[in-house]
């Protein structure tokens, strides 16, 4: 939620916000108190949306077994599974499982829901992870880069790549980059985390972590290393250039104040290098707006990795989202939906706790 | 207007007060460039959506002319100019008749978001109270969430996943329309609560206007100025949105309609086996559709903020900043996660502006 919660809000509570600001001073420790708080309205709004919306089509046993089973036998597994009780006795049956960590079992294999979440869930975090190193490595630079130079020749072409990030879907740009480097040229693989020999090598391990990098160090052969980073650079690279184009129109913006103002003037005056202007005068006080906005793509950044995770069979969540709808299984689907919607709030939380560590002026 | 306290201000020409005929003859150099350029390829698309019928040589259904099938996978060549599918489809024809259905996709969300979300933010905003608190919680728990997560939910609520062409179209825009809804609430909401306490408006009430009369004369007038940016973002969004769903086969049926996505999709194990034509295409139309927008709405955005627009600005100007700039902090990012560049307006109206105070 992130500012989120105080966008809307500035408007209307600024006045409040101020008076308690003069009188004695905001604690981060309240902040953080009001802060998580606020979490569980989210996730509860969100669980209860999902909920309805997965059921307003009907039980997830017809929708799965519809037509392929009996009407009698498809009643007997609706009753057995307690799903034509009043929605709102499942509701709060299903809240209270949650509560206790359990998201049912799937209907494809019967499988426990939360173990699905723990198999696939460190794919995903992999991938989200490479590919929000490839989009700081591109989106930082870029953007320091296009706010130095604004409006010349590098700012032009450095806005125009940006734009292109975002207009260009992710499942596209993987279909290119796969084209070119695994089909043309041949020199990484199509798709999958890891070539048949390394996912053996890895899923013999006494005790996988899931994460196939940390997998691969430890079974201590860099061929199988070797073998998983190549797996991952393209999907990274496809979903991290739709999140670089962000990076680098926010550090753009955010610099192109801060380089106006008077210190960076009178460092300049004082002999400061260019270099150092942008890179240090100018760029920490631009980091706030960056790091709150940053976390807010972890949103975009999940719904990427459904559509990236698809093009490339990389097998997280994502994938398995797409999977189970095409089955009709709702209730995994309802699982990793809650999960993913569980997993942006903490994080939109954690980047506010940053924020007002930062800077006190954010708190409450 | 008898009600509008400052008459000295002098009615612009119509000419001046149309959005984005207004910010072309403001603009200057790159952005003029990059303004232009973006309504001539977002003319492309609207004229192509609203041609296909005509341009296109074949139907985005049909699968033989005069001499037989068209055949499978066939590459480009002088009767189909960009190949044929897998599924024996033209490639060309497809692509341009994807134009049409993403234009119908484009018109319903925004137009039904545009209505719904303006209408909530005007009366969770300007009535207040626990009605307001409410949506606002809502509303942002939506907009945090991933919103081709939340569309793919809402299209499999509407369509059990797949439909003939209008009922596929509405389906696909209503999904986005649920995911956009909250971000026009955000923004109106945030605009009325503003001019609330314009004198103006307690000049309204205490001449005895009613709410109806305040709300939709004096507030929503006034507040509309961000409308055209968010419009364009949006639109982006929907094409984007609308290709996601079709690529993770919650689209329209190819039969019913022609549609970018769902074309992508099936090239997925095509590209493997090196044939280029059928993702290359449908993908290059959705990069120039969304680019054309985009790039006027990046535009807009750019216009509408006076340090990004001009030279830097006098101090004095910077109190005015919050208020004049659509998204102060210039990140118009409208991609699967929602309209991100608003969030920063909170951002930079206690960091960007406070700061130099």
């Amino acid at each position: 939620m992130t500012s989120t919660t105080t966008a809307p809000a500035t408007g209307a509570e600024s006045a409040p916000k101020r008076s308690k600001r003069s009188s004695g001073g905001p604690s981060l420790g309240r902040y953080i108190i009001i802060r998580a708080l606020l979490i569980i309205p989210t996730v509860f709004i969100l669980v209860t949306l999902v909920f309805l919306l997965m059921r307003t089509t009907g039980d997830p046993i017809t929708a799965k077994f519809g037509g392929q089973l009996p009407p009698d036998q498809l009643a007997e597994r609706i009753h057995a599974a307690g799903f034509d009780r009043p929605l709102f006795v499942q509701y709060f049956e299903y809240l209270g499982q949650l509560l206790t960590g359990d998201f049912g079992t799937t209907l494809t294999n019967n499988r426990p829901v939360t173990e699905v979440l723990f198999t696939y869930g460190a794919a995903t975090m992999e991938l989200a992870f490479y590919s929000l190193i490839v989009a700081f490595l591109i989106g930082i630079p870029g953007g320091l880069i296009a706010a130095y130079f604004r409006d010349k020749g590098q700012d032009a072409s450095l806005r125009v790549f940006a734009i292109l990030c975002y207009a260009t879907p992710v499942f596209f740009s993987g279909l290119l980059l796969k084209l070119v480097f695994s089909v043309w040229l041949g020199v990484l693989p199509v798709n999958g985390r890891a070539s048949t020999g390394a996912t053996i090598a890895i899923e013999t391990l006494p005790n996988p972590t899931g994460f196939y990098t940390i997998d691969a160090l430890m079974t201590g052969d860099p061929a199988v290393l070797g073998d998983v980073l190549a797996h991952a650079v393209l999907p990274s690279i496809a979903l991290g250039l739709l999140t670089a184009g962000i990076f680098l129109r926010l550090v753009r913006t955010n610099v192109i104040g801060t380089l106006s103002t008077d210190y960076v003037d009178a460092a300049r005056s004082r002999g400061v290098s260019e270099y150092r202007l942008v890179r240090k005068h100018a760029y920490r006080p631009a980091l706030i707006p960056i790091i709150t906005v940053i976390g807010l793509q972890i949103a975009l950044l999940l719904g990427g990795a459904v559509l990236t995770e698809t093009t490339f069979e990389w097998k997280g969540l994502g994938f398995m989202l797409a999977e189970f709808l095409k089955a009709r299984d709702f209730v995994a689907v309802q699982g990793i939906v809650v999960l993913l919607a569980v997993i942006v709030a903490l994080t939109n939380f954690i980047v506010d706790i940053i924020a007002a560590f930062i800077d006190p002026r954010v708190r409450y | 207007m008898t009600t509008a306290s400052i008459p000295a201000v002098p009615k612009r020409r119509l000419r001046d007060r149309l959005p984005v005929v207004h910010q072309l003859r403001q603009s200057v150099g790159l952005q003029r460039g990059m303004l232009v350029a973006g309504l001539v390829i977002t003319a492309l698309f609207v004229l192509t959506a609203l041609l296909a019928p005509v341009i296109s040589p074949y139907g985005f259904a049909q699968l033989r002319g005069p001499d037989g099938r068209f055949g499978a996978q066939q590459p480009p060549s002088a009767e189909h100019l960009l190949g044929t599918t897998s599924g024996g489809f033209d490639v060309l024809s497809r692509v341009l008749w994807g134009a049409q259905t993403a234009l119908f996709v484009i018109i319903v969300a925004v137009v039904c978001s545009l209505f719904i979300g303006v209408l909530l933010g005007l009366v969770s905003g300007y009535f207040g109270g626990w009605f307001d608190r409410v949506l606002v919680v809502v509303c942002d728990a939506i907009y945090a969430f991933p919103s081709l997560l939340l569309a793919i939910s809402l299209s499999i609520v509407i369509s059990g996943g797949q439909s003939s062409l209008w009922g596929g179209i509405l389906a696909a825009a209503l999904s986005i329309t649920v995911v956009f809804i909250p971000q026009y609430f955000r923004v109106i909401r945030a605009e009325t609560v503003r001019i609330k306490a314009e004198s103006y408006v307690e000049s309204a009430k205490v001449l005895g206007a009613p709410h109806a009369r305040i709300m939709f004369r004096h507030v929503l007038r006034n507040a509309t100025r961000t409308l055209p940016l968010i419009f364009t973002l949006n639109a982006s969004e929907a094409i984007l949105t609308l290709a996601g769903l079709g690529f993770l086969g919650f689209g329209i049926e190819p039969t019913a309609a022609a549609e970018w996505g769902y074309d992508l999709n099936k090239a997925v194990a095509d590209v493997t086996s090196g044939i280029w034509w059928t993702a290359l295409f449908p993908g290059l139309a959705i990069v120039l559709a969304v680019l054309g927008i985009t790039l006027v709405g990046e535009s807009l955005n750019d216009l509408a903020d006076p340090r990004l627009r001009g030279r830097r600005r006098v101090a004095q100007s910077a109190g005015e900043v919050a208020e004049t700039s659509v998204v102060p902090g210039g990140t118009l990012v409208a991609g699967p996660g929602g309209l991100r560049g608003l969030e920063d307006e909170a951002t930079f109206d206690e960091h960007g502006i406070e700061v130099e105070r």
